[in-house]
């Protein structure tokens, strides 16, 4: 009896493994041309042995999911291996992953800097190793000090005034900022750069955010009916512009609308003129651009950028351009 | 010792299942039986079925989890874990938890931030603040749980919330980040960095802190097995009222547990601060379930009253060669969850094939 139980235990418990390693190894496209199973991929790999590391602070929501796709997509096109892999917003782990790229000795090295100062001493083992780096999404300001070729993303400040200037194009006077994050200093950047873009009067409100919609909702209206002067606004998150959407309604306002960041909920508004347009950081590019400069830095020893970071955004997505937006959307790439 | 009766007892009792294989003389299928029944009642067994497993498993398959620079990689991850996860399985033993220590790690780092870049302290005053910080949030939760009679996990869970809303507004407040960052510039940062957040062992840079975490799970092991104290934290897991009954002083040894919590999350503050040199307003929320994830898979029961601080430090070894593995492999990352669920399922049948038989030696 006791036997019987030790071994259907031991039996669970490999066949449990087996099971994961099935599930997981799927995607194991190769581990380089160390391991004799994967000879095959090698091959498929144009000759190329090349190894890049992207490794975000994201945590596998579909904002991050769609940069993954880009650094994938990019790793196919190009014939190298990438390495993808998250931190869920914890510095430490982030420096734990990168040092245990260096030690892989992977070629090149791809990652977002939320936090560069926590970064900055297993950044410098990448260098030291002779590791070329990247930044994308976040460390626009940091990217150089961290040694890296460029950096690959928006700026907050230069997308909220693309956003404002198209409001004062649209006749806008006074515009509500609503910001959704208590922690998160970058929505504060986009409300400055859409106060420069709109050069008007510019009021930020800081609400309950995405965990509480209804109560959104009804801040959001609440302050629309007090002040009849807004006759613009801006969210920065999409689901926060479906609750503005129906906060105008409800408070029988006539303010135009428009959002950062794309959902599905959001493009459809688009097509139906309930908000102008969105604010798109096409992040699809961040995953990707940063794995073709490294394998090109790799190959031929280009640098990209010239000092300068590669912007990818903002693009807006209007009524003209939503329906294909839409279909990309649905394929993972927007 | 009870291997004898305690192996014998349940065997006689059980169905017609015994093994088929012959087996001529008497007394080795006692030796056997004694053999299997000691081993499958350490707590740790099933922890180290698993690390063992995952480490073959990884040292197999990709070429740089067996290098020393690998090593020194998982072990780093597995160390401010394990050191949590030791003092999170003491207080588990002891029958309670702890929601709050994962936050901790972050608002007594912060604190270190805010003493040293805001308030001018140097390093090691701030250090000695912050412990006697955490000491003091320690025993508030475990005189709260005496006292009311509350469940731990509601009381902790409260101080959770606190302190979670705490690390981001007073952040925000006194820095208008959510980060308090510059730490590396403070007088005494050098001194204190050396004996808690370098490297050593140049090329392959094994982290300091898996010293403290080997050296802090050899003191908790030699309490638990080797103390008085340790049977008192048996005994207040095990049965409160007994243990009241025949004189431990429970609301002490609670107490205690509690404050040891808050300071091992200060140790582990105070390491991850000095490491990256600043600190983040979110860091450490979440991570308390990684600790009772550990400390589970390393044979604590959630009843309390049983479990080890080897198994617990196993437990966290598992959950730092599962991270750097699968970065090592290559694998879609996405599916990171999905290990940790197979192997805390697999832990918990484990522990509960050793529990029965641990009571079957009781009855």
């Amino acid at each position: 009896m006791r036997r019987l139980r030790a071994g259907l235990l031991a039996m669970l418990m490999v066949l449990g493994l087996a099971v994961f390693a099935a599930a997981c190894g799927g995607d194991d496209d190769s581990t380089g041309g160390g391991s004799p199973a994967s000879k095959d991929d090698v091959d498929l790999t144009q000759g190329q042995d090349v190894t890049i590391a992207v490794i975000t602070h994201g945590s596998g929501d579909s904002f991050w999911a769609v940069a993954k796709k880009g650094a994938e997509d990019a790793g196919k096109q190009m014939g190298v291996t990438v390495k993808y892999s998250e931190s869920a917003n914890d510095p430490q782990k982030q420096a734990q992953l990168i040092d245990s790229a260096v030690t892989e000795k992977v070629d090149g090295i791809a990652v977002s800097a939320p936090d560069p100062d926590a970064i900055s001493d297993s950044l410098k083992k990448a260098t030291d190793a002779g590791i070329p780096i990247i930044t994308l999404n976040s460390g626009a300001e940091d990217y150089q000090e961290l040694g890296a070729i460029t950096h690959v993303g928006q700026t907050e400040t230069i997308a909220g005034r693309g956003a404002g200037a198209r409001f004062k194009e649209a006749g806008a006077k006074k515009l509500l900022c609503v910001i959704h994050e208590q922690a998160n200093i970058g929505l504060n950047q986009r409300c400055d750069g859409a106060k420069k873009g709109l050069g008007g009067d510019v009021e930020n409100q800081q609400v309950k955010g995405v965990d509480d919609i209804q109560t959104t909702l009804t801040e959001i209206q609440s302050k629309l009916q007090s002040d009849k002067s807004i006759d613009a606004v801006l969210t920065l998150n999409p689901d926060i512009a479906v609750a503005a959407r129906d906060a105008i309604a409800g408070a029988g306002s006539s303010a135009k609308l428009a959002t950062f960041d794309l959902s599905g909920d959001v493009v459809k508004a688009i097509q139906d003129g309930e908000i102008d347009f969105a604010v798109d950081q096409q992040q699809y590019l961040q995953g990707y651009l940063p794995v073709v400069f490294l394998t090109l830095y790799k190959s031929n020893a280009n640098t990209v950028g010239g000092g300068q970071p590669v912007l990818t955004g903002p693009g807006f997505v209007t009524k003209d351009n939503a329906e294909t937006v839409a279909k990309l959307a649905e394929e993972g790439t927007r | 010792m009870t291997e004898a009766s305690g192996g014998g007892s349940p065997a006689a009792a059980a169905p017609a299942g015994a093994p088929p294989a012959p087996q001529p003389v008497a007394d080795e299928r006692l030796a056997n039986i004694g053999v299997w029944a000691r081993l499958l009642r350490r707590p740790e067994i099933g922890s180290l079925l698993g690390a063992l497993v995952i480490c073959v498993f990884f040292w197999v398959n990709t070429e740089a989890f067996g290098t020393l620079s690998g090593i020194a990689n998982w072990t780093d991850v597995a160390s401010t874990l394990g050191i949590m996860a030791v003092a999170v399985a003491l207080l588990m033993i002891g029958g309670e938890f702890d929601l709050s220590a994962g936050v901790m790690t972050g608002t007594t780092g912060l604190l270190l931030g805010l003493l040293t870049t805001e308030w001018g302290f140097t390093m090691w005053p701030a250090i000695a603040v912050t412990f006697a910080f955490a000491a003091v949030v320690g025993f508030v939760n475990g005189y709260m749980v005496v006292k009311t009679k509350l469940p731990s996990f509601i009381v902790t869970l409260a101080t959770f919330f606190v302190f979670q809303g705490v690390n981001l507004g007073y952040t925000k407040a006194v820095t208008d980040t959510v980060r308090v960052a510059g730490l590396r510039d403070v007088p005494g940062y050098d001194a204190a960095s050396k004996v808690l957040s370098e490297t050593f062992w140049a090329p392959h840079n094994f982290r300091l802190s898996v010293i403290w975490w080997i050296a802090i799970a050899a003191i908790a092991t030699w309490v638990l097995a080797r103390t008085r104290l340790g049977n008192w934290i048996f005994a207040v897991g095990g049965d409160a009222n007994a243990a009241r009954n025949v004189g431990v002083p429970v609301a002490r040894v609670k107490i205690a547990l509690f404050m040891t919590t808050a300071m091992a999350a200060a140790l582990v503050g105070i390491m991850i601060a000095l490491r990256l040199g600043s600190v983040q307003a979110g860091q450490g929320v979440g991570e308390e379930f990684t600790y009772i994830i550990a400390a589970v898979v390393g044979g604590c029961l959630l009843t309390g009253g049983y479990g080890s601080a080897i198994g617990a430090s196993l437990g966290a070894l598992i959950v730092g060669m599962a991270f750097i593995g699968i970065q090592f492999s290559g694998w879609n990352t996405d599916w990171r969850f999905l290990f940790l669920g197979v192997i805390l399922l697999l832990a918990v049948l484990v522990n509960n094939l050793v529990r029965h038989r641990a009571e079957g030696v009781r009855r």
